[in-house]
C-alpha cells in the first residue's frame, strides 16, 4: 500500500551570487512517502518546467549517500529531519501531510550561493590543497602485517576517513566553522604512520587556510557532530587542536 | 608566533587558558566564602578574609587575576565578532536546539551577564574593603577588617540583593556547565574516552559552583 502526501514548499530562490534572493512558495501533490527528498525536488522541477518557470537549482550526484554533493537546509537542519543521512537518503515518510517545508542553502561567508540552493564549496578543496595529503609517494597498498597499526587507531582513522566533504558541519555550526571537516582530514592521516610525519605542518597549514577563507572558529557547541551524516566525532577536533598548538609552540 | 593571537585556534587557546585560570580563582573564592556559613559570630570568615588580604602570594596574584578577567572578556568579544562575521546571511528557520545546548550557543550572553554581576559585586564588596571604610575587629589580638559585618549586613538587610546573588551563582553555573569541558577540548586535552568524562565532571563542577555561591545568600535569607 502506497501513501502519498501533499506539501507546501518554501524554497530559497536566488538568480546568482550578486542577487539578493527571496523565498518562493510552491505546492507539490501526491508525493509518495517512499520517494527520496531529491526525487520530490525533481517532481517540483518537472512541474515548474511545465509551467514555463525556471527550475530550482540544487546540488546532487551519486544519490546514494557517498559523494557529499547534495546539501539543503531543510526545516532548520542540514540534510533535514533524519539523523546520520544525506539529503539524497532522506525519505519523504519523514514529513507529514500538509506540512510546510522550508528549504534553504548552506549559509556561510566561505560558501557563497551560486544559484538558488547551490553553494560554492571549493573552499573545502582549497583547504585540502593546503596540506590534506601525504607529500611523498608511499607506494602501493602494503601487506597488512608489514606495518602493524593498533586496531583502535585503525578504527579511529577509518571513522575520520568516512567524511564525504558535504559541508553540513559548516551549515550546522553557528560560527560557520569548518573545524569538524578539517579535523577529520587531519586525523585520517595523523593516526597512521605514513601521515604522522607531516602531522604538525599539515594541521598548521590547513588551519591557516581555513581562517583565510573566512570560516569561523570552534566554540565547541557540538552541533557539527550531531548533524554530520557520517557521525564524525568532535574528538577529532581535540586532536586537531593538540597538533596545531604543538606545531605553533615548536616553531 | 606572529599571528597566533589572531588565528582561530590561537584565540580559543587564550579563552581556554584564561577560563581555566578564572575557574581556579572561583574554587578558592568559593572555599573562603563558604566559611560564612559555619560561624555566625563571623570570626572564622574574618580570619579567612584576613589571611587572603595579607598573604603575599595572594597579593601577587591579585593583579594577575584582574588581567585574567580583562583578557578573557576582551578575547570573548573578539572571538564572537569574528564568528559572527563568518555567517553574513542567517537562516530563516533554524532548529539549533536539536543539535546543541542553549548555554553553548550563548556563552557571550551568559558571560556578559556575569560581567554585570561582577561590576555590582566589586562596587559592593571589593571597593569598600580596599578603600578601608570598614570597621575594625580584634581576633586573637590581631586587628583586622570586619568583612563579615559587610557581607552579612548586606544579605540580612536586602532580599533583593540576596536574589541577585543567587542569580549570579546560577549564571556562572550555566557558563561553566559548557565552559569546563570546552576549555579542555580547546587545548586538545580530550579524546574518545575523556570527552564524556570531562562533560560529566563539568556538570558536577557547575552545579557545585552554582549551589555553593547561591547557598550563602539563601542561608542569610532563611536564618535571619
Ligand atoms: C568568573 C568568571 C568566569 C569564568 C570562571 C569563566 C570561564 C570560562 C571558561 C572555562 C570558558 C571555556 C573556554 C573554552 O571554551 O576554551 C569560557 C568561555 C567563554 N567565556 Fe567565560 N568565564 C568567566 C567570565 C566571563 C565573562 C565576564 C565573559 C564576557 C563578558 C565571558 C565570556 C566568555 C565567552 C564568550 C566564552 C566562549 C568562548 C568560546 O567558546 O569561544 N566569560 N569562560
Ligand atoms: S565532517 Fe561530516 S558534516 Fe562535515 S563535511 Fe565531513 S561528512 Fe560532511
Ligand atoms: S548525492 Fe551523493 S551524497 Fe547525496
Amino acid at each position: 500500500m502506497e501513501n502519498t502526501i501533499n506539501l507546501t514548499l518554501k524554497v530559497w530562490r536566488q538568480n546568482g551570487p550578486k542577487d539578493k534572493g527571496r523565498f518562493e512558495t510552491y505546492k507539490v501533490e501526491n508525493i509518495s512517502t517512499d520517494s527520496s527528498f531529491l526525487e520530490m525536488m525533481d517532481i517540483l522541477n518537472e512541474q515548474l518546467i511545465k509551467e514555463n518557470k525556471e527550475p530550482v537549482a540544487f546540488d546532487h550526484d551519486c544519490r546514494e549517500g557517498i559523494c557529499g554533493m547534495c546539501s539543503l537546509y531543510i526545516n532548520g537542519r542540514p540534510h533535514g529531519p533524519d539523523d546520520d543521512v544525506t539529503t539524497c537518503q532522506l525519505h519523504m515518510r519523514k514529513f507529514k501531510d500538509g506540512e510546510t517545508v522550508t528549504i534553504e542553502p548552506w549559509r556561510a561567508a566561505a560558501f557563497p550561493v551560486i544559484k538558488d540552493l547551490m553553494v560554492d564549496r571549493t573552499a573545502f578543496d582549497k583547504i585540502i590543497a593546503a596540506g590534506g595529503y601525504v607529500s611523498v609517494s608511499t607506494g602501493g597498498v602494503p601487506d597488512a602485517n608489514a606495518i602493524p597499526i593498533p586496531k583502535v587507531d585503525a578504527d579511529e582513522a577509518m571513522d575520520a576517513a568516512s567524511c564525504i566533504g558535504c559541508g553540513a558541519c559548516v551549515a550546522a555550526c553557528k560560527n560557520s566553522s569548518a573545524m569538524l571537516f578539517v579535523s577529520a582530514k587531519v586525523s585520517q592521516l595523523a593516526l597512521l604512520p605514513q601521515g604522522r610525519v607531516e602531522a604538525k605542518a599539515r594541521a598548521k597549514a590547513m588551519i591557516a587556510k581555513m581562517d583565510e577563507l573566512g570560516f569561523g572558529g570552534c566554540t565547541n557547541t557540538g552541533a557539527c557532530e550531531v548533524e554530520c551524516p557520517k557521525g564524525v566525532s568532535i574528538t577529532n577536533i581535540a586532536r586537531l587542536n593538540r597538533q596545531y598548538l604543538a606545531a605553533r609552540f615548536s616553531e | 608566533m606572529s599571528n597566533f593571537l589572531t588565528a582561530s585556534i590561537g584565540r580559543k587557546f587564550i579563552m581556554s587558558i584564561s577560563g581555566l585560570f578564572l575557574m581556579m580563582f572561583i574554587c578558592v573564592h568559593l572555599g573562603v566564602n563558604l566559611l560564612l556559613l559555619f560561624d555566625d559570630s563571623g570570626e572564622l570568615f574574618n580570619l579567612g578574609a584576613n589571611f587572603m588580604a595579607t598573604n603575599p602570594l595572594i597579593k601577587v596574584m591579585e593583579p594577575v587575576l584582574g588581567l585574567g578577567f580583562v583578557v578573557h572578556i576582551i578575547w570573548s568579544f573578539l572571538i564572537s565578532l569574528q564568528n559572527y562575521k563568518a555567517r553574513p546571511v542567517g537562516y530563516d528557520k533554524s532548529n539549533a536546539a536539536y543539535s546543541s545546548t542553549w548555554a553553548s550557543r550563548n556563552m557571550l550572553v551568559l558571560g556578559a551577564l556575569v560581567l554585570v554581576f561582577l561590576v555590582m559585586h566589586i562596587i559592593q564588596f571589593f571597593i569598600p574593603v580596599k578603600t578601608g571604610g570598614l570597621e575594625a575587629t580584634m581576633i586573637d589580638g590581631v586587628e583586622m577588617h570586619n568583612t563579615y559585618a559587610l557581607v552579612a549586613g548586606l544579605f540580612k538587610s536586602s532580599v533583593l540583593y540576596c536574589i541577585l546573588y543567587i542569580i549570579g551563582g546560577a549564571l556562572l553555573g550555566f557558563h561553566l556547565g559548557h565552559g569546563f569541558w570546552s576549555a579542555f577540548q580547546t587545548i586538545g586535552m580530550s579524546n574518545q574516552y575523556w570527552l564524556k568524562r570531562l562533560q560529566c565532571i563539568g556538570k558536577i563542577f557547575a552545579i557545585v559552583v552554582a549551589v555553593g555561591f547561591a547557598i550563602i545568600p539563601l542561608y542569610f535569607l532563611i536564618k535571619f
